[in-house]
């Protein structure tokens, strides 16, 4: 076990920010975290890479004791915090090197290892990090995560406020550091990433909702899901919810997801119910529910 | 940055070495004379003639002095009564009335002591010049005492205090500079990322600290550059002794600066705890008001500051040209009290929290 997460509580006063966690990641997993902001993502992270004590419970990183073995911790974590926080009037390469240093490295001692992504800022290795975009940003700031080798890497939100394209990138990225055997624990508030994720815990207000494969989570769901449209949308949830069968209305792009309180659901009469309220063009088909669904159901 | 650390202190320096004076010049004089003879003008003659008063205004009414000493126009009305020459054959004695704004307290002593001083000087002659006919009187005895100005013959306020001003620039930068930072990468987030690493906690305050102590060192040259060439201050002592002494010294400003940013979340709260003890460690050093005159408590505070050490050395040194035993009090505790809050700001610094 690379991680081993046994029943953790922190407050911050009389908050609490995470309540009884346990779960545990295997060597060379990929392991999503996936909640809305404020769930204590962020919280736990802290407290996995020792910056932050847990109030109860044990937790062990690459075999070693939180507590105990904090400083052997810190040499062989790779940690990504969700804000940049490199140094933004170094260079790029300054940045990278000044990591390296502070490890005991250097840059060739381990380039194999970032090699991929660093080339993809080099050409901009002279610019002063704070003047990086957005998803340049991400890519050194991995770098300097990476530069020592770590085998357990921690990345907090790393694709939040990054562009579409990027995101994907980072991604196959991350995937392939995944294929060099470094087990990776990433946090993520977009349900569309975690299907990428080997396993993913649901978290919300400090409990862990659910942990499993996200196929798993996703056959688990028990109803089944409705995309409804119609030429109103928001006439269209309100109708939804007014009616006297419905489970769960929640917007999903340009449909309704919805699902039915009974097992067995007439979609003809559900279509009269919302042609009688004045809407119209309505469609209604059944769909596969998506991880966002779960967690929606699971939320609820 | 690295300029502004530069050219901000040189530019204090040059401009309140020559303001911060004690020298009270430009009084603004205004006299009536009833008596317009030639002893009353012969005594307005030496007011016109000193370099202290500037005299203004010669007012025909006790009204229209007063008047104007409400409005702030002057600062000294010498009243010259009617028969003012005539009683001082006669009664062997005259009075003079004077007025002083005393807005400013310490302004109007000064200015005192110099209209009497000139008065004094007037009587002195007067006495020769009108008693020479009966010279009945017994010559007076006389005690004239010719003070002697150690350390600073000519009494020049700059040789005062420009050691006195270099030490708070270079207290105010090192302090402001080291209190700013940790707490500055608190607030750009990185802090987080550097406390994830294996980094000691020394390696970092040493990091921290090296910098800062390097430019205080740059500063103080650049200052006695200055001092020497600029303002002539004597360079008595040894100037070894006191780069030995600033060495130590900066340690104490840079411990209490980053005890500062260690124990605040902003810049901001970080400036203003900055503020709260620079003005302090400014007024009690010493330099604008001499400590033996403090109340006993105060006295006993003044031993906490930093500055007043600093502001003794710079002075026994560079003035008297002391030599390290002399400063070797000063120099003690500076180096305990390094220690100490070098210490306290290792000790505060936490990777976790």
């Amino acid at each position: 076990m690379s991680i081993v997460v046994d029943s953790i509580s922190k407050s911050y006063n009389s908050l609490k920010a995470l309540n009884n966690i346990s779960f545990d990641v295997k060597e060379g997993e990929l392991f999503g975290l996936i909640g809305p902001d404020g769930a204590g993502k962020t919280t736990l992270f802290r407290i996995l890479v020792t910056l932050l004590f847990a109030d109860e419970g044990k937790a062990s990183v690459a075999g070693l004791d939180l507590v105990e073995d904090y400083k052997t911790i810190r040499e062989s974590v790779g940690y990504m915090p969700g804000r940049f926080s490199l140094y933004q009037d170094l260079t790029v390469e300054e940045n990278l090197k000044f990591f390296a240093t502070i490890f005991g490295t250097s840059i060739a001692e381990n380039y194999d290892l970032i090699a991929d992504i660093y080339v993809q800022i080099e050409p901009f290795k002279n610019r002063r990090a704070g003047k990086l975009s957005g998803g340049m940003k991400q890519k050194l700031a991995l770098c300097c995560a990476l530069i020592h080798k770590p085998t357990v890497l921690f990345l907090d939100e790393p694709t939040t406020g990054v562009d579409p394209v990027s995101r994907k990138e980072f991604w196959e990225m991350i995937k392939r550091l995944q294929q060099k055997g470094i087990t990776i624990l990433v946090s993520t508030p977009y349900m569309d990433e975690a299907a990428l994720c080997d396993r993913i815990a649901l978290i919300q207000d400090g409990s862990l909702l659910q942990i499993d494969t996200p196929e798993a989570i996703i056959k688990k769901y028990p109803k089944s899901i409705y995309n409804v449209s119609a030429d109103n949308m928001y006439e269209l949830i309100q109708r939804l919810k007014a009616y006297e069968y419905s489970h769960s209305v929640y917007p999903f792009g340009e449909y309704v997801h919805y699902t039915d309180k009974r097992t067995h659901v007439n979609t003809d009469e559900l279509k009269r119910y919302l042609s009688g309220h004045s809407l119209a063009n309505v469609s209604i088909d059944i769909t596969e529910p998506t991880i966002e669904d779960a967690f929606m159901e699971l939320a609820k | 940055m690295l300029p502004i650390i530069f050219v901000m202190p040189i530019v204090q320096l040059l401009i309140l070495a020559n303001a911060a004076t004690f020298e009270i010049k430009n009084i603004k004089f205004a006299y009536l004379d009833n008596d317009r003879t030639p002893t009353s003008r012969a005594l307005l003659e030496k007011f016109k003639a000193s370099t202290y008063f500037n005299v203004l205004n010669v007012y025909t009414s006790g009204k229209e002095a007063n008047s104007a000493m409400l409005n702030g126009d002057v600062d000294v009305v010498l009243n010259i009564p009617s028969y003012f020459e005539r009683d001082l054959r006669k009664k062997k004695g005259n009075h003079l009335g004077l007025t002083i704004n005393a807005i400013d307290g310490a302004t109007a002593g000064v200015e005192s002591v110099y209209v009497n001083q000139i008065i004094r000087n007037f009587n002195k002659n007067i006495r020769v010049d009108l008693m020479q006919a009966s010279d009945q009187l017994p010559q007076q005895l006389n005690i004239a005492s010719i003070p002697s100005f150690w350390y600073n013959e000519t009494l020049n306020y700059k040789t005062f205090m420009v050691p006195g001003i270099l030490v708070l620039l270079v207290t105010m930068i090192t302090l402001f500079l080291s209190g700013m930072n940790i707490v500055r990468e608190k607030e750009i987030g990185t802090l987080e990322q550097i406390n994830v690493t294996p980094i000691r906690k020394k390696q970092f305050i040493i990091g921290k600290l090296f910098p800062f102590w390097v430019i205080g060192m740059g500063l103080l040259t650049i200052g006695l550059i200055i001092a020497r060439l600029i303002f002539d201050i004597p360079i008595v002592g040894s100037l070894a002794l006191m780069y030995a002494y600033t060495s130590v010294y900066i340690f104490v400003v840079l411990g209490i600066g980053l005890f500062i940013s260690n124990y605040t979340d902003t810049q901001q709260q970080a400036m203003f705890i900055a503020w709260f003890f620079m003005v302090i460690f400014i007024l009690m050093s010493g330099l604008f008001t001499p400590i033996e005159s403090m109340p006993h408590w105060a006295q006993l505070i003044t031993e906490f500051n930093p500055i007043k050490y600093f502001v003794e050395v710079m002075r026994m040194v560079m003035l008297k040209g002391s030599s390290f035993m002399d400063i070797l009090p000063q120099f003690l505790k500076t180096l305990l009290y390094a220690f100490v809050m070098n210490g306290l700001a290792v000790w505060s610094y936490k990777k976790t929290n």
